[in-house]
């Protein structure tokens, strides 16, 4: 058997976790735009799963049929939706990183083509998340606290980004990240003892629940289609 | 050996065949359709995760299988990325009038009464390609098909 190809599944399951997460919201968000937002972001995400996940086999079995242990995603994109602050939260960090990311693939001869396709979407993405941290940082009382403990929750599961060959993203990404929070009002969290694992499949338990319900369908009736 | 005549032919068949989620437009127009080869079609999706996607490609399939070029195969490329600079400037006239605003560099303008005053309400609108407009001279709201 030829070994699984393992940087395709960080890409793809990275983008695959998070649009199955945000899919969550559809149907339930504080808002119609953001209804719509948060649908087609997820879509985008999905959209590139796909691609990637077709490098390293069949993306219906490997987005379906997989289990935990399997799955590569970094530990941020799989914490909970939590309240609308916290997914905002959640993106922002994710977001910024994975356009810088997808820029540097871009120039790769494996997964160039599916980067210079997607970061023109997540570089949306990105923007979209950083107007609503300053809108919410820089509103009421209330959607400050909220900002605030979104990017509480979500900050320990940030280091993960940048291990490995994702070191070098660190002072962009940190420049990027600082300049929204500034915008908003808000002081940068701060670092805690960083929480790693995804990569090689330690998940939190919280990835177990997204995949019983991702994943239902296929476990139930294998094969399924319509 | 297929001719400059058939791949012509072909070509006319895809003009008619309209875009799932903006009928008005044909995936010629919106630059779907890359290039037509003697053997195969070959087309682009526009964003990665356009649901739309799997419905376009059907309906090519059988718009050629229709029009007897059923030895035609159907192609996906995405490099270099679709871009809104492959609408046809047939295509942007049939999205205004549509009343879909037509993606510009240079600032969006309202369909209906054509004024530069404009406001977003928000970036993505009804389909993935879309941001949704409001008017502040008319009133109207509308969508923008996004510079992408
Ligand atoms: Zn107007």
């Amino acid at each position: 058997m030829q070994p699984i190809n393992e940087r395709a599944l960080k890409l793809g399951d990275d983008s695959l976790i998070l649009g199955q997460r945000l899919s969550e919201w559809c149907g339930h968000a504080p808002m119609l735009e953001v209804d719509l937002a948060l649908a087609n972001i997820a879509l985008d995400l999905i959209g590139q799963a796909t691609l990637f996940l077709g490098r390293a086999g069949d993306p219906d079995a490997l987005a379906f049929r997989r289990d935990v242990l399997d799955f590569r995603n970094c530990l941020l994109v799989e914490q909970p939706n939590g309240d609308f602050a916290q997914t905002v939260a959640r993106l922002f960090l994710f977001s910024n990183w994975q356009e810088l990311m997808l820029r540097d693939l871009c120039s790769s001869d494996e997964f160039g083509d599916i980067a210079r396709k997607s970061v023109k979407e997540v570089a949306y993405h990105a923007r979209y998340a950083s107007e609503w941290v300053v809108r919410l940082g820089d509103g009421t009382d209330e959607s400050r606290g909220r900002m605030i403990a979104g990017l509480d929750w979500m900050w320990r599961f940030t280091p993960e980004l940048f291990e490995g060959d994702a070191a070098p993203l660190r002072g962009e990404w940190d420049a990027r990240i600082d300049a929204v929070l500034g915008d908003a009002g808000l002081d940068r969290p701060k670092d805690s003892r960083p929480i790693l694992g995804g990569r090689k499949g330690h998940h939190s338990e919280h990835l177990g629940h997204l995949l019983t319900e991702m994943q239902f369908l296929q476990r139930a009736y294998p094969g399924a289609t319509w | 050996m297929v001719s400059a005549q058939a791949t012509h032919e072909v070509l006319e068949v895809l003009r008619h065949v309209p875009d799932p989620e903006i009928p008005v437009l044909s995936v010629v127009d919106l630059g779907i359709v890359r290039e037509v080869r003697d053997d195969a079609v070959v087309i682009t999706p526009t964003y990665t995760g356009c649901p739309a996607t799997l419905a376009i490609e059907k309906s090519i399939r059988e718009a050629l299988d229709a029009s007897g070029h059923s030895d035609m195969r159907i192609e996906t490329a995405i490099s270099p990325p679709w871009t809104t600079d492959w609408i046809s400037d047939e295509g942007r006239a049939k999205l205004r009038a549509y009343g879909i605003a037509p993606p510009s560099k240079h600032g969006a303008r309202c369909p209906q009464c054509d004024s530069a005053g404009v406001e977003e309400v928000s970036r993505f609108g009804s389909t993935p390609c879309k941001a949704l407009y409001r008017c502040r001279d008319c009133g109207e709201p509308f969508d923008l098909f996004k510079c992408h």
